[in-house]
């Protein structure tokens, strides 16, 4: 699995598939079995990306350049028309929303690889409440700190210290949180690794690493067990090879 | 005859009205458990056991805890497959991929500015706080523009997801329904012809008429 040899830009591909109308609702054809997986470098399509590794899925990323803008050609929008990544494409099947994405691909192929979803319908229960937490909790500020820490210069807008600080105090409450939940559960939803926990990766690995604010996890005893768990896993390491990160 | 499983918090809130609506969906027997937030009992260490953001709702059956309105609805249709409307959440892969990439939508999208605008326009005032015009225009251009994809999809399929109801609709119906009544921005709704034809159809759904009720007799 990974990347073809020659690169392909987005355009090239654009004119190259053949797409029905109604892309949406096409069935996947598993001839090829080969997902492939828009705007590969940048972190929420790398939640699908250490996903489909999990479930031993091959992949292909399709190179998209969000700092040129080109999550907003016409084309792509066509694909995606909220104009985010990732998008994912399985023959005419095409599917967006990392978290949708991921859902459909652990429950697929259940039984095939690491299964990231519980065992039970209750398991499931906390693997989705805590893929919600994630979305909604967490998510939210470490994507600003992102924003702002990270991209402001390249992307020209004005950095917002107020923004940043604010973001971490209540990234911060959030984190006293998960410390006190990772200290009764080896994982988030439960003594089982799932889609919760994988969510957290992208982002998290940006905030130890160019954000500068890994103290945040290592101040935090079972989080940063948690964390040095969850990132040490070979999925994760794959994809950051395959794929490093724009910055 | 299976406990009635319980949800705890107030019925106006948004996300309490979600679950809500799903039950009532589902025809799963349910019990609602007050929680007095102008009292702060959603900040009470009790509540924070079953709740630890302090964030209502919170949900229990015989078998487990959960919170998060998305997730307690996702795992009440995946409870009760055969219960209710049995194609709430797809009744096939595809069809639940869909219903997830919209509900994921509603989530990362919608709900964002819409919520802002809620809280701004809705509560704020009832609150006695201050509102923030510019957050309110930034917001509501933000919500127009989402609104311009929704009428374009909703232009090519009548529900969000499919051509059945389903949760991405659903999810949609508490934030909405406070915009076009508690907030009189309706026009954001009415002035775009799908989304219009789309939000009359979802709204006129008994289920959540039955949720309109309960907010109404919480006041």
């Amino acid at each position: 699995m990974g990347p073809k040899g020659e690169k392909k830009t987005a355009a090239a591909l654009f004119y190259k598939l053949k797409r029905p109308s109604t892309l949406q609702h096409s069935q996947p054809t598993s001839t090829t079995m080969v997902v492939k997986v828009y705007g590969p470098v940048f972190a929420s399509p790398k939640r699908v990306l250490v996903c489909l590794v999990e479930k031993e899925i091959e992949f292909e990323g399709v190179p998209l350049d969000l700092l040129k803008g080109e999550h907003k050609d016409p084309e792509f929008l066509k694909l995606q028309p909220f104009g985010t990544v990732p998008v994912t494409q399985d023959g005419d099947y095409v599917l967006y929303e990392s978290r949708a994405i991921m859902r459909y691909y652990a429950e697929k192929y259940k039984s095939q690889g690491t299964d990231l979803l519980g065992k039970t319908v209750e398991e499931r229960g906390q693997v989705e409440n805590w893929l919600e937490v994630e979305a909604h909790n967490f998510d939210p500020h470490v994507f600003n700190l992102t924003l702002h820490v990270m991209f402001s210069s390249k992307l020209g807008i004005p950095r917002d210290e107020n923004v940043i600080k604010e973001s971490e105090e209540k990234l911060s409450r959030v984190l006293d949180i998960y410390e006190e939940r990772l200290s009764k559960s080896k994982y988030l939803a439960g003594d089982f690794f799932s889609l919760a926990d994988l969510s957290h990766l992208p982002f998290t690995q940006y905030l130890v690493g160019p954000i500068g604010k890994e103290y945040m996890i290592t101040s935090r005893k079972h989080v940063n067990a948690w964390w040095n768990d969850i990132s040490s896993r070979p999925s994760w390491q794959k994809v950051q090879q395959l794929y490093p990160a724009p910055l | 005859m299976a406990t009635p499983v319980k949800v705890h918090g107030p019925p106006l809130s948004t996300a309490v009205s979600r679950v809500l609506a799903c039950l009532i969906e589902k025809d799963v027997p349910f019990q609602l458990i007050p929680v007095n937030m102008a009292k702060g009992e959603h900040k009470s260490p009790d509540f924070l056991k079953i709740q630890p953001f302090g964030q209502v709702p919170a949900f229990q059956d015989e078998a487990t805890s959960l919170f998060e309105s998305r997730a307690i609805c996702r795992y009440i249709c995946e409870k009760y497959p055969e219960k209710g409307n049995k194609g709430l959440y797809g009744t096939n892969p595809l069809a639940k991929a869909s219903i997830d990439q919209w509900v994921e939508a509603e989530g990362q999208s919608f709900n964002p500015p819409s919520s802002v605008l809620v809280f701004q326009l809705a509560f704020a005032p009832r609150m006695k706080l201050k509102q923030d015009p510019s957050l309110i225009s930034q917001n509501e251009a933000k919500l127009e523009k989402v609104l311009d994809v929704y009428d374009k999809r909703l232009g090519e399929s009548r529900f969000l997801a499919g051509d059945d109801f389903s949760l991405a609709d659903l999810s949609h119906l508490p934030n909405a329904h406070y915009l076009v009544n508690a907030a009189e921005r309706g026009e954001l709704f009415t002035s775009k012809k799908n989304v219009e034809r789309w939000w009359g159809e979802i709204s006129s759904r008994d289920s959540w008429k039955k949720v309109v009720d309960m907010q109404k007799q919480a006041t």
